[in-house]
């Protein structure tokens, strides 16, 4: 399955934000979600079909002007699954930021079997501003992890700000010991530029790390997602959405991390 | 080249202060996660797959291209998120430098008309430079350099964990094979762009040395 996906966000002149385009094929859909009072716009990945399948070919477009600010999150997480012998499945993402862009997609999880690679490049221009979020889960509840690969760049006014790759599976050979994940079966990374509002709780599974050039990267590791979540969703959620309480202001798929469906099962 | 030189730039003993670093297995030690010979060996393959092929391909793109140090010096930020890593490779890499000055002079490319060499830059990227000066090729370099990420973690776990030096010796052998296909993968790759070479990462390494970085008591610097 071949998809495009295509998301640009710019500046009204009333201080907020209009999509201008918002388009995408299954299983890659997009919808424009939450009210339109605030300065930002929302969307979420709504899947049109189970996977990412091995010999999909998925590819994510976002613009996002000066001035302008969005939100990209995902209804449940990304179940990559096997498929009939094919190339592996692959995601390619692509970001242009000139505004704000947080990127806070459900985790992608590698189910047992499974082949498939995530690149991800984001280019931040001089005084925009990024939220990235990555969270990976190896393996559905007790069964062994697929293989997945994430390659991840990210620059800033024209330097390569961060540049991470990450794979687990079969083929990465020591993903598993205590030099790469350990016992942990989940892992999450988010980089922040310029910088987080919030603080990651303390943690011997977690560290705030500022990187070499402007902003920083929170990483994660955990037996399951959850503990992942706990170290890292402080860091993302604003304080508005969080004030109040804590799960009960999370969207309801949010309360039941294991529970996740594959992007677009019915 | 010559064989020996290529033992001379390889060999644990040289002055360039790696014996002070335990390659993050110190944190990971304590956090224990590394409690016996199989979780070290496992360690060094986790260690040996990403910061050990970074590493070599970094090693390697520098003792090819040494004109553009200072980009791949920027590459390994971009890859080495943790500052207290960051700390620890410009530490060795100073060292290294140090050391190879009454070895071998550095390329030519490196040195600017008037002034002196650069002193500051990453641990594989001065090891990349050295190779070159010592007039050896991209793939000895990567060698050397994917072999020396997992020696220094080798010997430290015979001293934190009390371990059989000569099991953890034949670790070290038995990681060998390993070794020269993640050389030669790096060495394939020594003409990339930046951007393009090996980034993989290791989460724990990274907690592990933020963590270990706040210590009051510890045996190895990082």
């Amino acid at each position: 399955m071949r998809a495009l996906a295509q998301v640009v966000a710019e500046a009204d002149d009333r201080g907020g934000t209009r999509l201008t385009v918002l388009r995408g094929e299954s299983p890659l859909l997009v919808r424009r979600t939450g009210g339109r009072s605030g300065p930002g716009a929302t969307v979420h990945l709504v899947g049109g079909a189970a996977g990412p399948l091995r010999g999909d070919d998925l590819r994510m477009e976002i613009t996002v002007g000066a001035g302008a600010a969005l939100t990209v999150r995902s209804v449940a997480a990304q179940l990559a699954l096997p498929g009939r012998p094919a190339p592996p499945s692959r995601l390619t993402i692509h970001a242009e930021v000139a505004g704000t862009l947080r990127w806070l997609p459900e985790p992608l999880i590698a189910a047992a079997g499974c082949d498939h690679c995530t690149e991800t490049r984001v280019e931040v221009a001089e005084g925009g501003e990024l939220l990235w979020r990555d969270d990976l889960v190896c393996g559905r509840h007790a069964e062994p992890s697929g293989d997945a690969r994430l390659e991840t760049t990210i620059r800033y006014a024209g330097r390569t700000l961060y540049r991470h790759a990450l794979g687990v599976g079969r083929h990465a050979d020591g993903w598993d010991g205590p030099a790469v994940l350990g016992g942990g079966r989940a892992v999450g990374t988010v980089v922040a530029v310029p910088g987080f509002a919030g603080s990651l709780p303390a943690s011997a599974g977690a560290a705030l790390m500022p990187l070499a050039g402007p902003g920083v990267l929170a990483t994660a590791v955990g037996p399951d997602i959850r503990q992942v979540r706990a170290a890292l969703d402080p860091l993302c959620e604003p304080v508005e959405e969080a004030r109040g309480g804590n799960e009960s202001t999370l969207p309801p798929w949010r309360a039941e991390p294991q529970a996740a469906t594959a992007i677009g099962t019915p | 080249m010559s064989l020996a030189t290529l033992l001379v730039l390889a060999d644990g003993r040289l002055p360039a202060g790696g014996h002070a670093h335990s390659g993050g297995l110190e944190a990971q030690v304590a956090a224990g996660r590394v409690k016996d010979l199989a979780d070290v060996y496992a360690f060094l393959r986790g260690k040996l797959a990403t910061g050990g092929l970074v590493a070599a391909a970094f090693a390697a793109a520098a003792c090819a291209r040494p004109a553009e140090w200072a980009e791949l010096d920027a590459g390994l930020d971009a890859r080495t998120p943790a500052p207290a890593l960051r700390k620890a490779s410009r530490a060795q890499g100073r060292a290294l430098l140090r050391a190879g000055r009454s070895m071998w002079s550095l390329p030519a490319a490196v040195v600017p008309a008037s002034g002196t060499a650069p002193r500051e830059m990453h641990q594989p990227v001065a090891f990349g430079l050295l190779a070159a000066g010592a007039g050896l090729r991209p793939h000895e370099a990567a060698v050397a350099a994917a072999h020396g990420s997992t020696t220094g973690s080798a010997s430290a776990a015979v001293r934190l964990l009390g371990l059989d030096p000569f099991a953890v010796h034949g670790l070290l052998a038995r990681l060998a094979p390993e070794c020269d296909r993640i050389a030669a993968d790096a060495a394939n790759r020594s003409a990339d762009p930046v951007d393009d070479l090996p980034a993989a990462g290791s989460p724990l390494l990274d907690i592990g040395a933020e963590h270990h970085a706040t210590w009051e008591v510890r045996l190895f610097a990082s």
